[in-house]
């Protein structure tokens, strides 16, 4: 637990905004019409956190995560709307040729399934350098150098051996962090997980989880982590963003959202977790499914699965309160003349 | 490794001699002699030329002398050539036919792979639709229909190519033609749907995060992985493309293999028939066994040799 805590203050935080997200949307075109995947989401990443985004399936976080990394396939996919901005350069805008220079380099992304994500035909070696060799025209020698340092600090055993290996001689664990070792050789400033842990077994989750707190200690960089396991978010994440139907509807401290939920649907995400310590509770799901994306609804998309709905949401998009400095929520409950509906529905 | 060679070396042995055993038996059983144009002729010397091919013992003491000249590979002389022996006559025919036969599969592999990859690049594009329409007629048209039409149109109509013979490289490009068609065509369609599969995978999504050139990624990551079913039916389009020189090589008139092949079926020269079915049998098994082991060089996961323990 101090060890914890010693962890923490030594982790660099600083104001720096490292990526700025306005306002994007994105659709894809498909045969059954219009699916606007994500609708609207800002956030800023400052230099050396980890901002967590949670949410469940669909919701638009791996499609937020693709668009910064570049990743979109256009077509069927379209960005309507908002930048991205990285190092005062938006991200949307660019070319392809001029992308490349920054996926990879500045910007790299981990995998969810390390079983697929590695290419069976090429030694770990190859793979691991392929990028550095691109990038930053080194010589084999050097890139080779570069790799077994990288292996090491990823924890892998006998880094020279195991490059001349393919992706089938490793384990899980053991591909995940060279993964991660493949996301990490050209030193970005941004690291996007992309539910990092949820093929892995549960102990290995735990060391992975481990790696990554010791390579931001270390490196520096900013990472976002997508996912839906909120014991994953509680030991890694600095702040947590919620999305929900191609939204974020609450974003905010890691203690603040896990201490002082303000959205009834976070308040719904942290009820559906299983816990230890209160044994006799039993479980609450949200009940229902979330909106077709094909028609979005024109007020807050959660009202139908709300507890605490009320008859402008069915109506409007609630505005975003600021709730403290790092905490925003979007929901009409934050309106001052929500609040007596709210005291009534609570002892009904 | 080399346990594995010689296992299936012994399996290749086993191969040839079920192949050769059959082609005893049908052989025999087909009506008629070689001898039987000459009927009018003396039986006294009938007989003698019965005796010297060894005709006149028992199947079963005529099928030890076959075995024999397999293990020796010594056909001993053509019935109808008799200044020639089997050996000479395949050592004449089968250059020409391994020629053919190669630059077919070469021109099928390359051309095949180009088009497959190119119409999976610009799925449901316009390229994809053109390689696809003539990958499906060119499944469909049989090389030898193609080859007539070709000699009909390009050598008479349009004089452009010679007509038939193999004499100089320019001579090679109908007959090659004609036979690298439907290989191309099949090789097309798997490595598009193959290309098409493994531009989904994850480690393509992968080396486009990293950042690497499209070309890069389509021939480093995308074509190993996709050329892993063409490599697989590669042995059997070797025998398809090799029987297919058979027609072909008597529609051009190319003084191959299959000329003597298809002559000595038709004269009933045994010695010929036999020497050339062993000799074509043993060649196709080597081929396969080759494909097997560029199969383990094209993807790792494919051991060759299995220690203990191993899945």
């Amino acid at each position: 637990m101090v060890n914890e805590r010693k962890k923490k203050e030594k982790k660099m935080m600083s104001s720096e905004k490292v990526l700025q997200v306005n306002n994007l949307k994105i659709s894809f075109r498909t045969y059954g019409g219009e699916v606007e995947a994500v609708r609207g989401v800002d956030f800023d990443l400052y230099k050396g956190e980890t901002l967590a985004i949670v949410g469940e399936s669909g919701c638009g976080k791996s499609v937020t995560s693709n668009a910064i990394m570049g990743l979109i396939p256009q077509p069927p996919g379209i960005i309507k709307n908002g930048s991205i901005l990285f190092k005062e350069k938006d991200l949307t805008k660019l070319s392809k040729t001029q992308l490349r220079k920054i996926q990879g380099v500045d910007i790299s992304m981990i995998f969810q399934d390390p079983m697929t994500a590695l290419n069976p035909t090429l030694t770990i070696g190859e793979q691991l350098t392929e990028g550095l060799r691109t990038h930053k025209k080194i010589g084999k020698k050097e890139a080779k150098e570069k790799a077994i340092d990288m292996l090491k600090l990823v924890g892998i055993p006998n880094p020279e051996e195991r490059l001349k290996q393919f992706p089938h001689q490793f384990s899980g664990g053991m591909r995940q962090r060279i993964v991660i070792a493949i996301a990490l050789i050209c030193e970005p400033q941004v690291l996007i997980a992309d539910e990092p842990t949820t093929a892995l077994d549960v102990t290995i989750q735990a060391q992975i989880l481990e790696l990554f707190e010791e390579i931001q200690l270390k490196k520096g960089i900013s990472i976002i982590l997508i996912t839906h396991d909120l014991g994953v978010v509680a030991k890694i994440a600095d702040r947590i963003a919620v999305m929900y139907a191609g939204k974020i509807v609450e974003i905010g401290d890691k203690r603040e959202i896990f201490y002082t939920p303000e959205h009834p649907y976070t308040k719904g995400l942290l009820n559906s977790v299983p816990r230890l310590d209160l044994m006799e509770e039993e479980l609450q799901p949200i009940d229902g499914t979330p909106p077709d994306l094909f028609s979005p609804p024109k007020g807050c998309p959660f009202t139908a699965r709300c507890d605490y709905a009320m008859e402008v949401c069915d109506y409007a998009y609630p505005f975003s309160t600021k709730i403290s400095e790092t905490h925003e929520v979007d929901c009409w409950l934050q309106d001052e003349r929500a609040n007596v509906l709210q005291a009534q529905n609570k002892i009904g | 490794m080399a346990k594995y060679i010689l296992k299936r070396f012994i399996m290749m042995i086993a191969t040839i001699l079920i192949i050769s055993t059959l082609t005893f038996v049908l052989m025999h059983s087909i009506p008629g002699s070689p001898f039987d144009e000459e009927r009018t002729s003396n039986p006294t010397i009938q007989a003698n030329l019965e005796k010297f091919y060894k005709l006149d013992e028992p199947m079963h003491v005529q099928y030890l002398y076959y075995l024999k000249s397999i293990v020796t590979f010594d056909f001993g002389p053509s019935i109808k050539k008799p200044n020639e022996s089997v050996n000479e006559l395949l050592a004449r025919g089968f250059p020409i036919s391994f020629e053919l036969g190669m630059v077919t599969i070469l021109v099928a592999l390359l051309s095949g792979t180009i088009l497959g990859t190119l119409a999976a690049l610009r799925h449901n594009g316009i390229i994809d639709y053109l390689a696809m329409t003539f990958a499906v007629v060119g499944i469909s048209v049989p090389n030898f229909v193609l080859a007539t039409l070709l000699i009909q149109q390009v050598a008479v109509t349009w004089e452009l190519l010679p007509a038939a013979t193999w004499s100089s490289p320019l001579h090679m490009i109908l007959p090659i033609l004609a036979l690298a068609t439907g290989p191309t065509a099949i090789i097309a369609r798997l490595t598009r749907s193959s290309m098409l599969e493994v531009l989904t995978q994850d480690y393509i999504k992968m080396a486009n995060a990293k950042g690497l050139s499209p070309i890069r990624i389509v021939i480093r990551h995308a074509l190993r992985n996709a050329l892993m079913p063409v490599v697989t039916i590669m042995g059997t389009m070797l025998a398809g493309i090799l029987t297919g020189t058979f027609v072909i090589e008597k529609i051009f008139a190319i003084p191959g293999m299959g000329k003597y092949f298809v002559e000595s079926i038709n004269n009933r020269d045994y010695p010929v028939i036999m020497g050339s079915t062993v000799f074509y049998s043993a060649f196709l098994v080597f081929m396969l066994f080759l494909v097997d082991i560029v199969y383990g060089f094209l993807d790792p996961r494919i051991k060759l040799h299995r220690k203990e323990g191993d899945a």
